[in-house]
């Protein structure tokens, strides 16, 4: 394949088409390449956003044939027609041709209260076995490429994100709530401002994550399973009411200031 | 529920009916629809089939009616005008099926294929089923779908069954011996049961319940010997855990064609391919 037709989609909020353009082709070369090549030879007011091209900075996502996508690790020999599709992330506010405002995703973290560690572990360095952090090292992979928050069908399709943090934020929540230091009691919040509950586990931000994050198995299952321990088991509830169960000695979500869990909204 | 920042609404963008997805999305939803549409017709059927479910002579028992009940003549009731005796399959089929129904792999599968909640990733949903079921998306958190929380306890009921189902399959490798007693035999059938049951346990025991419970709530495994013993099973579980879609489509294909071929050879169909007696 010495060429390659690439349809981009050119516009505003207000208006837009996809346009479609030619670009040669080389050994190893992926979606953005072509994108760059319009830039550079076509197009110079293509709009796009990128940074490192190695699949690490999570700035180029996309979706490529309507499958949410990083264009630096869409290689073109995935698709043998010879024809890509490339459009802006769906689930965002457009800003111009393959542009999104992805900030709701960072307003939405600064509502997540950081780490608080417990009172004897304050202002020290963490001692910690390597069995203890395993499990939250996997979501410390996270680039923040926003693409697990596009494919969610609670946002993308529901517009729920006035309900639901999304994926990515519950890889977040999980890595705060199961990390051995932290001393917050994360599951109301969880709950009931996270909204961990709107998920219906179609495991679509696992697939499309770049890092091979088991966002639904590791992070959003055991999180549910977390609140149903605290909110949904007859049992449990009982064994706690009597004793057998200990109260968790967390401290409470609402002792950490306002401030730290309000956001302003951008509109 | 604290609100959230909420950002531009969708209607505000242009539509790109391009940049839908165009390679054959359909195919997955489709085959578990019909695959699992087929096993609840089947089992329905064999639930008020309530025959053919045990041979004697080789001591194989259908995993519909495991374990084997006897329920009194008197216990009736009426399907389609007929008084027809209660099949035991009744009492037994509601604990695999709930714990199949609230498992975290069939929701995605069902989520899928049967409510179109999404239909595939990144694909539109229906918009004459948007219009019809949603005021507004709720997710897991009303009822019914609330109920999903209670699948921990599906899960020990679902445990509970896999010692009956071991207990039948050693039996079926068990006839009875002239002059009575019973002697070693293994057909077709046996191996059968013992792939079945090897899959419904891995099924079972590979649980995003069962994990939590086991290890996954823990936070600290370090801290006590009791928690690094719970952090050894947790990544034991975790293996298994990691193909569990694949166990529980496995398992149920397996149930099936156990249950038929039992109906089969019970029925006259089909023989037993007998391997030792």
């Amino acid at each position: 394949m010495e060429k390659v037709t690439i349809k981009v989609f050119r516009g505003t909020p207000e208006e837009g088409e996809i346009s479609t353009y030619e670009t040669p082709t080389f050994p190893g070369m992926v979606v953005l390449d072509a994108i760059h090549y319009i830039q550079q030879n076509l197009e110079p007011s293509l709009a796009c956003r990128w940074n490192c091209k190695a699949a690490k900075c999570g700035s180029c996502s996309a979706e490529v044939n309507g499958h949410p996508k990083l264009m630096c690790k869409s290689s073109i020999e995935e698709y043998p027609s010879g024809e890509i599709t490339v459009t802006p992330l769906k689930t965002f506010p457009l800003v111009k041709d393959l542009v999104t405002d992805v900030s709701w995703n960072y307003r939405v973290s600064s509502r997540i209260p950081p780490l608080v560690p417990k009172p004897d572990a304050a202002g020290k360095p963490f001692n910690m076995q390597q069995i203890d952090v395993e499990r939250v090292q996997e979501f410390r992979k996270c680039i923040e490429c926003f693409l697990c928050q596009d494919v969610c069908h609670i946002l993308r399709e529901h517009d729920r994100t006035d309900a639901f943090y999304g994926p990515r934020q519950m890889v977040k929540l999980a890595s705060l709530d199961m990390h051995p230091m932290d001393n917050l009691d994360r599951k109301e919040s969880i709950k009931n401002d996270g909204g961990v509950g709107y998920c219906n586990i179609t495991k679509c931000c696992t697939e499309v994550c770049p890092e091979h994050i088991h966002i639904t198995d590791n992070a959003i299952i055991p999180l549910k399973e977390r609140i149903a321990d605290e909110y949904y088991d007859p049992i449990q509830g009982l064994l706690r009411k009597i004793g057998i169960i200990k109260r968790t000695t967390k401290q409470p979500f609402d002792s950490v200031p306002n401030e730290q869990t309000t956001v302003h909204s951008a509109r | 529920m604290a609100l959230h920042t909420q950002q531009t609404p969708h209607s505000k963008r242009p539509t790109i009916a391009e940049g839908e997805r165009k390679d054959n999305w359909l195919m997955a939803p489709l085959t578990f629809f019909l695959v699992f549409g087929f096993f609840v017709v089947w089992a329905t059927f064999r639930t008020f089939n309530n025959d053919h479910f045990f041979i004697e002579k080789y001591n194989y028992l259908s995993p519909f009616y495991s374990p084997l009940i006897t329920l009194p003549e008197s216990w009736k009731i009426m399907v389609l005008g007929r008084s027809l005796h209660i099949s035991p399959s009744l009492l037994i089929l509601p604990f695999p099926l709930t714990f199949r129904l609230s498992c975290y792999y069939y929701r995605k599968a069902l989520y899928r294929s049967f409510l179109a909640d999404p239909l595939a990733c990144a694909v539109k949903e229906p918009k004459a089923l948007d219009t019809m079921r949603y005021r507004k998306y709720t997710g897991e958190r009303l009822f019914p779908l609330i109920a999903v929380n209670f699948h921990r306890y599906a899960f020990f009921a679902a445990a509970i069954f896999m010692i009956f189902l071991w207990k039948d399959a050693f039996e079926a490798c068990t006839v009875p011996a002239t002059g009575g007693g019973i002697k070693f035999g293994f057909g077709l059938g046996t191996l059968l049961f013992f792939v079945n049951v090897s899959l419904l346990t891995a099924y079972t025991f590979s649980c995003h319940s069962w994990r939590h419970f086991v290890g996954g709530k823990v936070d600290c495994y370090s801290c006590s010997a009791l928690s690094k013993t719970r952090y050894g099973l947790w990544q034991k579980i975790s293996f298994l855990n990691e193909k569990h879609g694949t166990w529980a489509m496995m398992s149920l294909i397996s149930v099936l064609v156990t249950d038929i071929y039992v109906f089969l050879v019970s029925s006259g169909v089909l023989t037993d391919l007998r391997f030792f007696n």
